[in-house]
């Protein structure tokens, strides 16, 4: 046979797995630059607060709005703190709890969408209609609610976070359970008696990962500019935490005079929003799916 | 000599892999197509007959391109031309005709106004006189009062309707020359012959030149004059149909033809081992070496020519072909079958009935189905352990709905399934025990559906092994090898995706699958459709050969009757979810015989130019089984009057123990209507 030679491909480990699609994705000169944008952010996040060259809550009213120099290269702002040292710690606080409010996005979303998938019918239905309900409320003036009522902390952040951003993965993951169980490999392993645990697991989960894990990544870009938009507001990261949407925030009547305290974190916040967005998508050319969600930018 | 309509030359299509290499799809194809004539091209999925078919019109699919040679149509050659100059010619001088006819329609446009559309594109015709062509075209094509088709939607059509609605539309610009790719694949054996019928017509009232492709070869078989067959990309012999049919000189041919059941032949026919090499795998040598039965030493290592012999106007490639041309009357030699049937009935069906008509609130609420006229109905069946019964019928006769309730997979309004003569089975999963689940198996039509993508062959098998016998490690591994031993794979594919398998690997695959339970019945739907003709005959064989070691007793369901009369020891014919007939295959072949099995066995197309099919009924296609009476009466062609309209026929047995349900008395339906 001479079939086995070219497909003399042995399975491939996990690792090895990754690394291939890794590798695919930063063959694209797009998914290239969004990894290296990517990657740079979270080294950065790990190693800002040992690279900080001031302490990022100092005020010191002599230094106020000071402008580039070799000293303080991003300027100082209106309480005369370091807008560099502050630019390269912001990104901390909203990458950790968007990364966390993600994961718990993908969890529920995931995996009611692929119960809801499965058993389809009037508890589908159900479902779905009090999921629709609940987030047709404007989520920001949810959110406002929330943290109104619950504070601040990041443990209330991450899962409010994560439920409103789980809806589209309800309806991703959805998708493509539906497609999947019409094929007659869930038939047949209902046929043999299979649990529906274990159909989920072993025949659903593998088919539909792919599709969910991208969604997932799409979320996390959108989720950002989310978090960032609460910290604007006031809602998200409390002062003197140095945090991108704050910072942008408190700055942004100085914009005329004092351009430079602005544009630090929103070129920070943009290009790790952009950064997202271009690994999601070369991850879902990688992984050969055709993604529908737009990007938030 | 009678012209040339289009000169293909030299061509070669390909694409290049990953890695760069430039991998051949067709390699080196030279033919003609005369006026008037048609071409019948044939060769299993792969070989590269569609793209020769699109190249014909000067398409070449994304992601291929041409590498050499031309396909010359008006001494213009078609791959050079630009877009603009072929668009003049697509639809006007060339016409194609696809596959699935229903999907190249437009879904929300009426199919007067679809045709009207064709004949403004592609004729310089004034609007009454269009409205006139338009009348006159769905005529041609046979479809009943053109008037109100006209007004209809493609969905409002049959399949077979639809496909004539295309050949009308392809019509519509006089072209000189018609592309059909597998026009009748898909549709139900009926309509596949009417279909047939309707080509031959119109190729012989306008003069048209046709090439049609296929992978049937009953098919081309009633259409062709000449035929190519092609295999890995290359045409391995051409030359005028009857005598590639009756002395094929070409090995392959030669196979192909022994591998396809007939109904003339009780038993199983001979398979060919192995499968097609895929493209890019191509060593040096012969690309049918390693299939081959004539093979010789120097076939390994030297590619043969395409040889034109002047005596039999016959293209051939192979350096063997002599040893062919004395011997090869296709003669063909089956493998019988043995039963090794028990007198014990293992499985009782009894007035099973089923419905999926959507239940009132009220029957849910109380869990009851009720419908006074349910898909399927009077289902009474018993099957003896060992014994391998078909149940055959067109598309929606409900086959595959009796096989679901079987296994347990959709509920049934009413009737007994008993199991066994002790156990009566719910059609219920959750109310049967894991034992009931697995004594019954199932085997899908399309393998690619019914493996998981994402398992490995050995994960697949070793699903039902950990669910009912809860083997583990080297145990599980021991009884993977083992089964895969028994459907002829070797160890190493074990650690195979599906995607890597052939269709016919795959296919052993689930039937591996299904034998790791050790199943009492399995249950097989439509196990060969997807296969090519030359597998085929190989899992059939192998279906064959673990029924006899395992004494397992198969429900067989198959549109196709010629694999049904090589497998089965019985038949049980269904129309609109009722039986018509049911008896030992020997005899339900003869008659007499129900008037639907009549028609049935008339449309059988058989791979010889002199076997044409017998057309009775026409190919209508019914929404619904009638209220009362019998259910074949709105298509039979030898009803009787209001008796049939109004009194469910009586079962009538023959004396060599066939049941009919017909009310013309048996002597009458002894006489032969049709010959
Ligand atoms: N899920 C379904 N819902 C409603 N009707 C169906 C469904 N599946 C099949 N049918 C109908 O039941 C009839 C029998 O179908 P089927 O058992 O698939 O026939 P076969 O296997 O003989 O082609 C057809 O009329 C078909 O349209
Ligand atoms: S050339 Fe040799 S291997 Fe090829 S078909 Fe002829 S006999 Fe068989
Ligand atoms: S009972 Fe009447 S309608 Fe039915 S098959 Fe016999 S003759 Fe035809
Ligand atoms: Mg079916």
């Amino acid at each position: 046979m001479k079939l086995d030679n070219i497909y003399q491909e042995e399975k491939k480990s996990n690792f090895a797995k990754v690394s291939e699609i890794i590798i695919t994705m930063a063959s694209r000169p797009s998914g290239f630059i969004g990894l290296s944008i990517l990657i740079f952010h979270v080294i950065l996040a790990f190693i800002s607060p040992y690279i900080a060259p001031y302490d990022f809550k100092a005020i010191n009213p002599t230094l106020m709005l000071q402008a580039p120099s070799a000293e303080y290269w991003f300027g100082t702002d209106d309480l005369g703190r370091d807008v560099f040292t502050r630019t390269i710690l912001g990104g901390r606080t909203a990458l950790t709890i968007t990364f966390f409010g993600s994961l718990i996005a993908l969890l529920w979303g995931g995996l009611l969408g692929i119960f809801c998938g499965l058993v389809g019918g009037k508890t589908d239905d159900i479902v779905m209609r009090i999921v629709d309900a609940f987030l047709s409320i404007p989520w920001i003036l949810a959110m406002l609610l929330i943290v109104s009522l619950l504070g601040t902390s990041t443990e209330v952040l991450i899962p409010a976070l994560g439920f409103f951003y789980g809806k589209g993965i309800v309806r991703v993951a959805r998708a493509a359970t539906h497609d999947v169980i019409a094929k007659d490999f869930i038939v047949s392993a209902r046929a043999r008696g299979h649990s529906n645990f274990s159909i989920i697991w072993n025949e659903i989960i593998p088919n539909v990962r792919d599709a969910i894990l991208v969604e997932g990544a799409m979320r996390w870009s959108w989720m950002l500019l989310g978090f960032s938009s609460l910290s604007f507001l006031g809602f998200g990261v409390s002062p003197p935490t140095p945090d991108w949407g704050l910072m942008i925030s408190n700055a942004r009547g100085l914009m005329s005079f004092a351009y430079w305290s602005v544009i630090a974190p929103i070129v920070g916040l943009s290009s790790l929003i952009i950064g997202i967005n271009l690994t999601a998508d070369a991850f879902a050319k990688a992984l050969g799916i055709d993604r529908s969600t737009k990007a938030p930018v | 000599m009678t012209e040339i309509i289009q000169k293909v030359k030299n061509l070669s299509i390909g694409f290049k892999s990953k890695k760069g290499e430039e991998i051949l799809i067709l390699r080196n194809i030279s033919t003609n197509i005369k006026k008037g004539e048609t071409v019948g091209i044939v060769g299993e999925s792969g070989s590269g007959k569609s793209t020769l078919a699109l190249a014909m019109m000067g398409y070449v699919k994304h992601g291929l391109y041409t590498i050499g040679g031309e396909c010359e149509f008006n001494s213009s050659n078609l791959l050079k031309m630009k877009n603009r100059d072929l668009e003049k010619i697509r639809g006007r001088k060339i016409a194609m005709i696809p596959q699935n006819a229903g999907q190249a329609l437009t879904p929300n446009l009426k199919i007067g106004y679809q045709i009207d559309e064709a004949l403004q594109l592609h004729s310089d015709l004034e609007e009454k006189e269009r409205e006139q062509k338009i009348s006159e075209l769905l005529n041609k094509v046979r479809l009943p009062s053109p008037e109100t088709i006209a007004l209809r939607y493609p969905h409002e059509l049959s399949g077979g309707q639809q496909q004539r609605v295309a050949v009308a539309m392809a019509l519509a610009g006089t072209p000189d020359l018609l592309l059909l790719d597998e026009p009748t694949t898909g549709l139900d054996v009926t309509t596949q012959a009417h279909v047939l019928e309707l080509l031959n017509f119109i190729a012989k009232d306008t003069g048209t030149s046709m090439v049609y492709v296929s992978h049937d070869l009953g098919a081309i078989a009633q259409v062709s004059d000449r035929i190519i067959v092609m295999y890995s990309g290359e045409i391995v012999l051409e030359g005028p149909s009857r005598d590639i049919l009756k002395k094929p000189i070409h090995p392959y041919t030669y196979g192909l033809l022994k591998s396809i059941p007939k109904l003339s032949l009780a038993g199983l026919p001979q398979s060919m081992p192995g499968s097609q090499p895929q493209p890019g795998t191509m060593h040096r040598g012969c690309s049918f070496f390693d299939r081959c039965n004539f093979s010789e030493e120097k076939c390994k290592n030297n590619s043969p020519q395409l040889e034109y012999l002047e005596k039999l106007n016959t293209s051939v490639r192979c350096f063997n072909h002599k040893s062919l041309m004395n011997d090869s009357q296709v003669n063909q030699t089956v493998n019988k079958i043995k039963t090794s049937l028990q007198d014990k009935e293992i499985l009782n069906l009894s007035e099973v009935s089923i419905s999926y008509a959507k239940q009132k609130l009220l029957d849910q609420v109380l869990n009851r189905i009720s419908d006074d006229n349910p898909t399927v109905k009077d289902i009474n069946i018993n099957i003896k352990k060992g014994e391998t019964i078909a149940l055959v019928g067109e598309s929606g006769s409900g086959k595959s709905t009796i096989l679901k309730s079987i296994a347990g997979l959709l509920r049934t309004k009413g009737g007994i399934i008993k199991f066994d003569q002790k156990r009566n089975l719910s059609s219920d999963l959750k109310e049967r025990d894991p034992n009931d689940l697995r004594i019954i198996q199932l085997i899908f039509q399309n393998p690619d559906e019914s493996l998981n993508p994402n398992h490995t062959v050995e994960e697949i098998i070793a699903q039902p092994l950990k669910l009912y016998f809860g083997l583990k490690g080297e145990e599980l591994k021991k009884n993977i090898i083992d089964l895969l031993q028994k459907v002829r794979l070797g160890e190493f594919y074990m650690s195979r995706y599906p995607r890597q398998l052939s269709g016919g690997e795959k296919q052993r695959v689930a039937v591996a699958r299904a034998f790791a339970a050790k199943p009492d019945i399995i249950l097989c739907d439509e196990v060969t459709s997807a296969l090519d003709v030359s597998v085929q005959a190989a899992v059939l064989n192998l279906l064959q050969q673990l029924k006899e070691d395992f004494g397992t007793t198969y429900i067989f369901v198959s549109h196709d009757l010629a694999v049904v009369r090589a497998i089965s020891d019985r038949v049980a014919v269904l129309y609109q979810g009722r039986l018509c007939e049911v008896g030992p295959s020997k005899d339900v072949y003869q008659f007499p015989s129900h008037p639907y099995t009549e028609v049935l066995l008339g449309a059988v197309l058989e791979p010889d130019p002199d076997i044409k099919p017998k057309l009775v009924a026409e190919d209508i296609v019914e929404e619904k089984p009638p209220q009362k009476g019998c259910s074949f009466q709105g298509r039979c062609s030898r009803i009787l009057g209001d008796i049939c309209k109004n009194e469910v026929p009586p079962w009538q047995i023959t004396s060599s123990g066939n049941s009919i349900r017909c009310h013309i008395p048996l002597k009458e339906l002894q006489k032969v209507q049709i010959n």
